[in-house]
């Protein structure tokens, strides 16, 4: 008798729709995925939804809503596995600069009639509000570390995928330091690897899509980028972006917003 | 529909980007009102660009849509470089064009065959629909991949791309780089050239709205970055009196923004206005394409943008291709752009339909204040308009192919409801 194919199921809770972008976008392994699992529910593929419990689920985005956080538990319920992807879902994402700002104020800003919405005051990863087995970092997802995490477990093995910063793929790959080479102020020694340290090879310096590095320290960077010639003001705009509420960066944009600008 | 029922439910419209809500409401079997409900939590954009450098723009604004981030790059570079008064090379505005090649070839295939197509041939997605047409699955993800390598290799990464900064990117491409995307590119075209009087025999409702189209316009080339706005009933204006003319509402029911033709209401952006509005700016291969499946202007027909995708995708294909010989390495890969006070404003053209941006900068480079209007929220009011016509028609269809017609209605204008939205429902409601 053929096995049983484990349900797969996709959801989306506040976020660009980018992650879950990524598996439609791995144009060569998508039939070979729908092959090992049953699509049980996604949405943005298909108007087919299999009824719970999943085996295993992928949710995007953050939690800003009551109703998100309510829908959320049932979904946590309904999986035996659930993986978060992106930088949403992990961190809070860039909804997140809601939570070190006034939000009725953003609410005015964009909205005629503020007094019409019903949002949360913080934006939250998700496993801040249910138990998690697994989080992919990155904003975006990378698309061969989404499948690597599929493949790992639909085949009960953890993930090979290292928690070692962007400097160290670098060196790997061979890329010239953009900061030592350059002068170009990087992110790269505090970020957590992921996109196959991409910016530098660009060019540019690494601006912290994938979050902190296992062992990340924002402060011991700050003196090596100032010197280069941001501010401090830059420096702590550079860590309030997609990963904002991550602990490592949310610390160290905190610690400069208190500090005044300097006058140098 | 059945005698007894008095409402129509689909719980959940899937195949768009982002949820939402839709409600048709009859009184006996004449539709009363509808309403698409957009209810994705809000998502604050302009807020978060305030205090931001006016450098760091592209890169928040791509985090707007996953399926469209250069568009929100290239409206945010234009609209800064506009306030600047900085001027971009023409080796970096061909580079730009062809980055927007790759968005519109994926985002159209993605669209055409893996959204769209399953409602025409009765599939509920592309994976089923590979069972039967394996064939025409296969062919779309390769294009789909061929338009994703443009954008990989320009951008650096398919969604949220690094290599974009205001003045043009980081590193351009060296020739040869470029050159290793012509065979896919070229294999591509040939294969959706192939495949479109497949397409154009698929199963379009006869159905036909008199509607104001919306576009830019250029005089020499199909619009990406440029153009003046101009629409179908006299409109030609600089994007510079946008919002002289078009003012977004705060409607309760949505989460999303809608938008209207000041002294002239609803209207349509993407697709469906550029083709009618610029199709002698096609270039010849695309337009042949066009012909030969019986499709020039007027075109009003929304089902049969799936058709106009092609046509589109065709051009981005060819044009793409003609960008990629020409190319020489740009002695630079930007230009600078200066810091002053000032306001900027830029109208690009994503594969849904016109993306405006206006930023107003400080002294010291600061955004002030920002807007972004999106074309779904451009396209809302349309969509709704086209529902409550089609909604004349469902009382007189079996349940299943009423409520599936409604959906398909929604999905002619591949809504990102994404820029702004969740959950899609359909619910008729009978009084």
């Amino acid at each position: 008798m053929k096995a049983k194919k484990p349900k797969l199921a996709v959801f989306k809770l506040a976020s660009c729709d980018g992650c879950q972008l990524s598996l439609l976008d791995c144009e060569d392994e998508l039939l070979a995925v729908a092959g090992a699992v049953e699509i049980a529910y996604f949405l943005e593929a298909t108007s087919r939804i299999v009824k719970g419990p999943y085996d295993l689920t992928l949710v995007e985005g953050s939690i800003t809503t009551e109703h998100d956080a309510e829908r959320l538990r049932l979904i946590r319920k309904q999986s035996k596995k659930l993986i978060t992807i992106g930088a949403c879902a992990t961190a809070g994402g860039i909804q997140a600069l809601r939570n070190f700002a006034d939000v009725a104020e953003y609410a005015r800003v964009v909205y005629a009639r503020p007094d019409t919405l019903k949002t949360l005051a913080t934006s939250t990863p998700v496993a801040a509000h249910v138990a998690v087995d697994y989080e992919l970092r990155g904003c975006p997802v990378d698309k061969r570390q989404l499948l690597e995490v599929l493949n790992a477990f639909l085949n009960g093995r953890p993930p090979r995928i290292g928690s070692h910063s962007v400097c160290l793929d670098c060196k790997r790959k061979g890329t010239v330091c953009v900061m030592v080479a350059h002068g170009t102020p990087c992110l790269g020694p505090v970020t957590h690897s992921g996109c196959g340290a991409l910016c530098p090879s660009y060019t540019r310096g690494c601006f912290g899509c994938f979050g902190p590095s296992a062992s990340a320290h924002p402060a011991a960077l700050r003196p090596a980028l100032t010197q280069l010639g941001k501010t401090e003001a830059e420096v702590a705009r550079l860590y309030a972006t997609f990963n904002a509420a991550a602990p490592a960066f949310a610390a160290e944009h905190q610690s400069l917003a208190k500090r005044k600008e300097p006058t140098t | 529909m059945t005698q007894n029922a008095r409402t129509i439910k689909v719980d959940f419209l899937a195949r768009v980007e982002g949820e939402g809500a839709l409600t048709i409401r009859y009184k006996g079997n004449e539709p009363k009102s509808v309403e698409l409900v957009i209810f994705e939590p809000p998502r604050f954009f302009e807020g978060f660009l305030r205090g931001r450098s006016q450098l760091e723009v592209p890169d928040i604004t791509a985090r707007i849509c996953g399926i469209c981030p250069v568009a929100y790059q290239m409206s945010s570079c234009h609209a800064i470089e506009d306030a600047a008064g900085a001027r971009i090379t023409p080796e970096i505005r061909a580079l730009r064009r062809l980055l927007y090649c790759g968005e519109w070839i994926e985002s159209h295939v993605l669209h055409m065959f893996m959204l769209h197509a399953p409602d025409f041939l009765g599939y509920p997605d592309a994976i089923t629909m590979a069972k039967d047409h394996g064939d025409l699955v296969k062919a779309s993800l390769r294009i789909k991949k061929a338009g994703n390598a443009i954008v990989n290799l320009l951008g650096g990464r398919e969604i949220h791309p690094i290599n974009v900064c205001v003045g043009g990117f980081y590193r351009a491409p060296t020739v040869s780089e470029l050159r290793t995307l012509l065979p896919e590119l070229m294999g591509s075209k040939t294969a959706l050239a192939e495949l479109m009087p497949t397409l154009a025999g698929l199963p379009f409702p006869d159905f036909e709205r008199p509607v104001e189209l919306v576009s830019l316009k250029h005089p020499d080339e199909y619009p990406f970055n440029e153009g003046r706005l101009v629409s179908n009933r006299g409109l030609d204006i600089s994007v510079h009196e946008y919002e002289r003319h078009f003012e977004e509402q705060h409607v309760a029911h949505s989460t999303a923004l809608h938008s209207v033709h000041l002294g002239h209401g609803p209207y349509v952006v993407g697709p469906l206005a550029r083709f009618n509005l610029c199709f002698d700016q096609l270039r010849p291969f695309a337009k042949r394409a066009a012909e030969a499946a019986n499709l020039v202007p007027p075109l009003l027909n929304p089902f049969k943008t799936l058709l106009v995708r092609g046509v589109e995708t065709l051009h981005a294909l060819d044009e793409a291709i003609a960008i990629i010989e020409a190319y020489r390495q740009p002695a630079s890969p930007r230009v600078e752009v200066p810091v002053r006070a000032a306001v900027g404003m830029a109208a690009t053209e994503a594969p849904r339909g016109t993306l405006y941006h206006r930023y107003q900068v400080d002294a010291q480079g600061l955004i002030e204040d920002a807007k972004i209007t999106p074309p779904t929220s451009q396209n809302q009011k349309s969509i709704e308009d086209d529902l409550f016509a089609i909604a004349k028609r469902l009382p007189e269809m079996p349940h299943d192919a009423a409520t599936k017609l409604a959906e398909q209605t929604v999905r002619n204008y591949d809504p990102c409801i994404s820029c702004s939205t969740h959950f899609l429902r359909v619910r008729l409601e009978h009084e």
